[in-house]
């Protein structure tokens, strides 16, 4: 075991509400009761003041660092950034990272038991937006007895969860960083949410949601990711990692079977997926993404920011196509048009959208100065 | 970084420093690694934003406690607003620009009052270097070789007072380093040309729409 890292762990749960008092939902729908699964490193100070809150991606989960078993082979999804002197120094501060509403890692979700039928709630899953996400996450720092967050990152669909904190409770975030993200999907990222929900929902073993308990749409989450992980590449790395290579022959089979690398690459990744997501859950953490749009939540940009009360870091990524440089900035423009604390960095990156979880070490250099000011200032 | 090109850095970062009020707020364009920013913070009580294309420089801004914004000065500031800040600082920036108009233009519109400070080109030693060396002239203050520089654009004090005027700038005051001090310099201004390393001044802002 690492001698650096948080070492073993335990997923901790909380519930909220009832099915005679639900929690009541953006669309008008209602959830209850509510299970969050979440993950603490570290030690929280007399009052409370040194949380971080880690908000995860599209297919992370609660288990952001640390073992849950000695004899584990894999850490938590960011034990080299989570740990006693790492980037997040579990030393000084308090790491908080749960498993988001509607995913399939512990938190109630499509796969849950619906309490009314004893079975899984399949499609009767209520949409949920990253609002009301934010909402019941906020439920948890409530019941851990935090009044205001040091900080919170999140990347990508986390970065999403981190702008919804600093809009939605302006009071209660010190600082935020937002990695690889944007202030609204662009077209473009939507039509590719499409396409992997059609392939999803196409797929005959995908029973209109009610597949719990047989082998579900195994193929079309497959190439629903196999799809995610083509956006979250870039040109060039994917040149650098696969190029025209072929996977075991030197020849042309002359048949429609796999036999670029890069061909080989994609289906582990689908297969691998499917091994550890739920489809339902795909669809409906997709849907969220899809819908999150600040303007339409919050107003034009310049508005919507005028309220906020965190200190902001913002990074983008040079080659990540999917959630762009212009859109990082975009929101830090609307930031200094309201004069609020922000800072901007692109990092020069190869490596595309996934750069925000690959380049540890670059973030790092960021992010551990922007924490330290804050902690220098409010010591 | 020699010793030289600090001691007139902070010489720079001393002016400046008199020169803005307490509790301004600052924009400081080509910031690097947020120095003056820090300085004008903790002497002048100033809140303070900068901009700056390196990413190592802005890592310091961000271990200051800056807020600092990467950003190419040539593409403008259209993501500030008009007059948002006291003062716009654009210290030894002006040569290493593409479109130092532009730029000029876009600090005044979006600052109360501007700061522009440069090397002058007209100085003695550098036209007696080149008289008597035929050499591209070098000095303290401009030490680079004429293939591997940042400056692009060079300009003295005369060249700059000339475009102030046509572009309907209103110079308010002015500064020099002349013999290693800055100052005013009243007696010695008509020759501020000839014996100024450094010129230093501070523009009033204009209203956008109206003038070019």
């Amino acid at each position: 075991m690492d001698r650096n890292s948080v070492g073993l762990v335990k997923e901790q749960r909380f519930t909220f509400g009832s099915t005679e008092d639900p929690m009541v939902l953006e669309s008008g729908n209602t959830l209850g009761p509510i299970e969050i699964v979440y993950e603490t490193y570290g030690e929280p100070n007399e009052d409370r003041s040194n949380a971080i809150l880690v908000l995860h991606a599209l297919s992370g989960d609660a288990h952001a660092a640390g073992y849950h078993h000695p004899n584990d082979k894999r850490t938590g999804w960011w034990d080299d950034m989570i740990g006693p002197g790492k980037t997040f120094d579990t030393n000084k501060y308090w790491v908080i990272c749960s498993n988001i509403i509607c995913g399939c890692k512990g938190s109630t979700g499509p796969g849950s038991i619906n309490p009314a039928t004893g079975e899984p709630y399949g499609l009767d899953f209520p949409i949920v937006t990253v609002g009301d996400m934010v909402d019941m996450q906020k439920k948890l720092i409530d019941h851990l007895k935090i009044e205001r967050i040091y900080s919170m990152i999140g990347g990508s669909f986390g970065g999403f969860q981190v702008l919804e904190w600093t809009l939605r409770y302006p009071e209660m975030v010190g600082s935020a960083m937002c990695i690889a993200s944007s202030p609204t999907l662009s077209a473009q990222a939507l039509a590719f949410n499409a396409v992997g929900r059609k392939s999803i929902t196409s797929d005959p073993g995908w029973k209109e949601g009610n597949y719990y308990g047989t082998p579900g749409p195994d193929q079309g989450l497959a190439i629903a990711r196999m799809i995610g992980h083509i956006t979250y590449l870039s040109d060039l790395s994917m040149d650098s990692k696969f190029g025209r290579r072929l996977q075991s022959a030197d020849r042309f089979s002359y048949d429609l079977n796999s036999e670029f690398a890069v061909e080989s690459y994609l289906n582990y990744q689908g297969k691998t997926f499917t091994e550890r997501f739920d489809a339902n859950s795909y669809l409906y953490i997709s849907k969220a993404m899809d819908y999150f749009d600040i303007t339409r939540s919050y107003g034009p940009l310049n508005e919507a920011f005028a309220k906020v009360q965190a200190k902001f870091l913002l990074v983008s990524y040079t080659s990540d196509w999917l959630f762009t440089t212009e859109q990082s900035k975009e929101i830090t423009r609307a930031l200094l048009y309201n004069d609020k604390d922000v800072s901007f960095i692109e990092i020069d990156s190869p490596y595309g959208h996934d750069a925000f979880l690959i380049e540890s070490n670059q973030l790092s250099k960021i992010i551990t100065p922007f924490l330290d000011s804050t902690y220098k200032e409010n010591a | 970084m020699t010793l030289e090109l600090n001691k007139l850095m902070q010489a720079d970062r001393d002016i400046i420093t008199s020169i803005i009020p307490e509790k301004s707020n600052v924009l400081d364009l080509g910031c690097g690694d947020g120095g003056l920013l820090a300085e004008l913070k903790k002497k002048k009580g100033v809140t303070g934003r900068g901009v700056d294309i390196d990413e190592e420089n802005l890592i310091t801004g961000i271990d200051r406690g800056l807020s600092v914004y990467m950003g190419d000065l040539d593409d403008g500031l259209s993501d500030y607003p008009d007059k948002m800040y006291d003062y716009v600082i654009l210290n030894q920036t002006l040569q290493v620009i593409k479109k130092p108009a532009k730029v000029m233009r876009e600090m005044l519109r979006v600052g109360k009052y501007g700061i522009v400070g440069f090397p002058n080109f007209g100085n003695w030693y550098l036209r007696l270097y080149l008289l008597f060396t035929g050499r591209l002239p070098k000095s303290k203050a401009l030490p680079f070789e004429w293939h591997n520089t940042p400056n692009i654009h060079q300009l003295t004090v005369l060249d700059f007072k000339s475009f102030c005027k046509s572009e309907n700038i209103q110079i308010i005051n002015e500064y020099y380093l002349i013999f290693g001090k800055w100052g005013n310099y009243g007696f010695l201004k008509p020759f501020a040309n000839l014996f100024a390393i450094t010129g230093m001044f501070v523009l009033e802002g204009k209203n956008t729409n109206k003038e070019k």
